[in-house]
């Protein structure tokens, strides 16, 4: 049951197949067993169970809200959830609760949603690795799974097993472990440079991020508030579609949402891609793309010309210095954000009471790690009035460049652009810490962030396995406001290339699920 | 007492300089001598403990310096993506609130309704500029 997707089990739901209580404890029960993954800071039990309850009541009169009725779905702790302690995986927050629930969570409890937990992330949102949280980092259950332990007998291993284990990228690495590991049906991520897509490639799960201004960003802890936005993590992208209809959308409370109208949508199918223009951006051919991702991205690209797509080269001149622009954003709207972290009205506040300011220092050094005040320290020094015009100025120009540049390629006609997600698949944690935070943030967003900078809607699909038996994804970016557009193309291309499901067989209930899933044909989707 | 807090608070700026100009850092813009350090960590209310923090500053500033190699001439800044749209304004009215004591909960030290704060730098004691360090007692 835990396999199967989010439409399948709220299907079964109606037809009385399974319970919401049963599948609450369940997914409990496996969040219990892959506790070593480290995916989850909290995990909401009782409340949990309660909603599972309410919403059986609701089923046994026939009264459920919607597809999103008892369906278990988990959170990132940088959404703030009402009587559940949110973090951010900072000490700044540890034991913080919040008096009031993010829009989008709210929006996924009135829908019936049963809240499993909060998950793990890297501190504050700042990372790619989801390795630098103050609860620990987030193993990559892909770690576990049969297919990559087979291809690791072949090559010799040390006695611990579980010290070459991966990382599963970030920041919202534990929402996409969460979902990967069967744990849960859908989990809100955050995306700002990539943080929703980047963990999805490394977990085989579909990371979507929506445009910028679709869906509200009240009640997420702001990052950078230009380009943030909540992402979606689903085992297919029909899923991902469910849970975006029912998020998207204006929100009173968050200005920066556009007012046109949305109502909730269900995808069709797309079966003729003739009449589609893929483009394919020649500057994201980047020399440190590993050959494999290459050929898959080639392959993909091959695979929609032989389906009668057009598929052409398209140029996004500016994409090598979309790094560096977004570095300069980033930690200067990171230095306003922190600002409101100072120990006096929420979270840590440290002993010292001989002066505001030592308090507000001495509290900010105990709170927040080094990555998060490396982060502040530049931002700071980017915007003092003497660098202010060189570089935040500049890289608030080179960012309209940036985005002029995707404008001019879908102004030519192209309806969807088709890069790598990331340049390899999921690096061993050993190997990941081998550098600082920043140097890997560098590497490993720089086919997700120009998409943030843009505001974009995009994409990351599961492909294929590596050599080594990890998932490897790949990104689609849609123009802005065509997300249903974008979601069509990606579930279409998602049914051709049929990811493998993660074998986790030691995890699963007698490994029953592998063969139910087997069992699609026998449940009825009607609505 | 306030002599001694001068005397103080030059022994330690003498401190900081004499650690910082000493060492070259060869991926360093050397834009971060001492009185930025102190300014920003004023500006931050962040400190840099270390050699550490402040070499990763100068690797930071290295790298956003990259952006000089962009031509942005005529072009405008973009603050936003959704420049073209009119933010919404919501009317004023008052629709929620009354929720001091649930906000209170959050906090440390509460007195009433009040949050506490200890003193702030305006006392004569805190005349001098003094750097974070001295803050550290």
């Amino acid at each position: 049951m835990l396999g199967r997707t989010l439409r399948e089990v709220s299907a079964a739901l109606k037809q009385g197949q399974i319970t919401p209580t049963e599948l609450c404890q369940k997914c409990l029960s496996l969040i219990k067993k892959t506790k070593f993954l480290n995916a989850y800071i909290t995990v909401s039990e009782e409340v949990a169970l309660k909603q599972a309850e309410e919403s059986e009541k609701r089923y046994k009169k026939g009264r459920s809200l919607g597809d999103l009725d008892g369906i278990p779905i988990a959170v990132k702790d940088n959404f703030s959830t009402s009587g559940i302690e949110t973090t951010c995986a900072s000490n700044m927050l540890k034991g913080y609760v919040p008096p009031f629930n993010a829009t989008v969570v709210q929006k996924l409890l009135d829908q019936g949603a049963v809240l499993m937990g909060k998950t793990n992330l890297d501190e504050f949102a700042m990372g790619s690795g989801s390795t630098d949280g103050a609860f620990g980092p987030v193993k990559n259950p892909w770690s576990y799974s049969k297919q990559y332990r087979e291809k690791r007998k072949q090559k010799p291993h040390g006695e611990n097993e579980d010290s070459d284990w991966l990382i599963t990228g970030g920041s919202s690495g534990g929402s996409a472990a969460a979902v990967a590991a069967f744990t849960c049906f859908a989990a809100l991520g955050s995306d700002t440079g990539g943080s929703t897509r980047n963990p999805a490639a490394h977990c085989g799960v579909v990371g979507f991020k929506p445009s910028y201004g679709l869906v509200s960003r009240h009640g997420l802890i702001p990052l950078v508030n230009s380009m943030d936005v909540p992402g979606i993590l689903t085992r297919r992208v029909d899923d991902a579609a469910i849970v975006l209809g029912m998020l998207a959308g204006h929100d009173p409370k968050d200005s920066t949402t556009i007012q046109d109208p949305v109502k909730p949508f269900t995808l069709s199918t797309l079966t003729d891609v003739s009449k589609l223009c893929i483009g394919i951006p020649k500057e994201y051919l980047a020399p440190e793309l590993s050959g494999e991702v290459r050929s898959f991205w080639s392959k993909a690209a091959n695979l929609f010309e032989s389906e009668g797509a057009k598929v052409i080269e398209v140029s996004l001149p500016h994409t090598s210095y979309s790094i560096v622009c977004y570095h300069v954003l980033c930690t200067s709207e990171v230095a306003s954000n922190m600002a409101r972290f100072d120990g006096l009205e929420y979270g840590h506040r440290c002993d010292i009471t001989v002066s505001t300011e030592a308090m507000y220092a001495a509290t900010r050094r105990e709170g927040f790690n080094d990555v998060v005040r490396g982060r502040i320290l530049a931002g700071n020094f980017f915007l003092l009035k003497e660098n202010y015009e060189n570089y935040f100025i500049k890289a608030q120009k080179v960012r309209r460049l940036i985005a002029n540049d995707f404008v001019k390629v879908f102004n030519s006609g192209v309806d969807v652009l088709l890069t790598p997600t990331t340049l390899r698949g999921a690096a061993p944690y050993l190997e990941f810490i081998k550098e600082d935070n920043r140097t890997r943030s560098a590497q490993d967003d720089i086919f997700t962030q120009a998409v943030n900078m843009a505001g974009l809607p995009a994409v990351s699909v599961p492909v294929a396995l590596s050599n080594q038996g990890l998932p490897i994804g790949l990104q689609f970016i849609g123009r802005a406001f065509c997300d249903q557009q974008l979601l069509k193309i990606a579930k279409w291309f998602e049914k051709q290339v049929q990811f493998p499901v993660t074998q986790l067989q030691e995890l699963m209930d007698d490994g029953s699920s592998i063969s139910e899933i087997d069992k699609l044909a026998s449940v009825s989707l009607k609505h | 007492m306030w002599v001694r807090a001068t005397r103080l608070g030059l022994w330690s700026w003498l401190g900081w300089r004499r650690g910082f100009t000493s060492k070259a850092d060869p991926q360093g813009s050397g834009r971060v001598t001492a009185e930025v350090i102190e300014h920003l960590e004023r500006l931050a209310l962040v400190d840099f403990r270390s050699q550490e923090a402040v070499a990763r500053l100068e690797k930071a500033i290295a790298f956003a310096d990259r952006l000089r190699a962009v031509d942005t001439d005529g072009v405008e800044p973009m603050e936003s993506v959704l420049e073209d749209r009119c933010l919404y304004l919501r009317s004023d009215s008052v629709v929620e609130g009354n929720c001091a004591e649930e906000l209170l909960q959050n906090a440390h030290q509460v007195v009433e309704e009040y949050f506490v704060a200890p003193p702030g730098m305006c006392s004569p004691k805190w005349l001098n500029r003094l750097s974070l360090s001295e803050l550290r007692i």
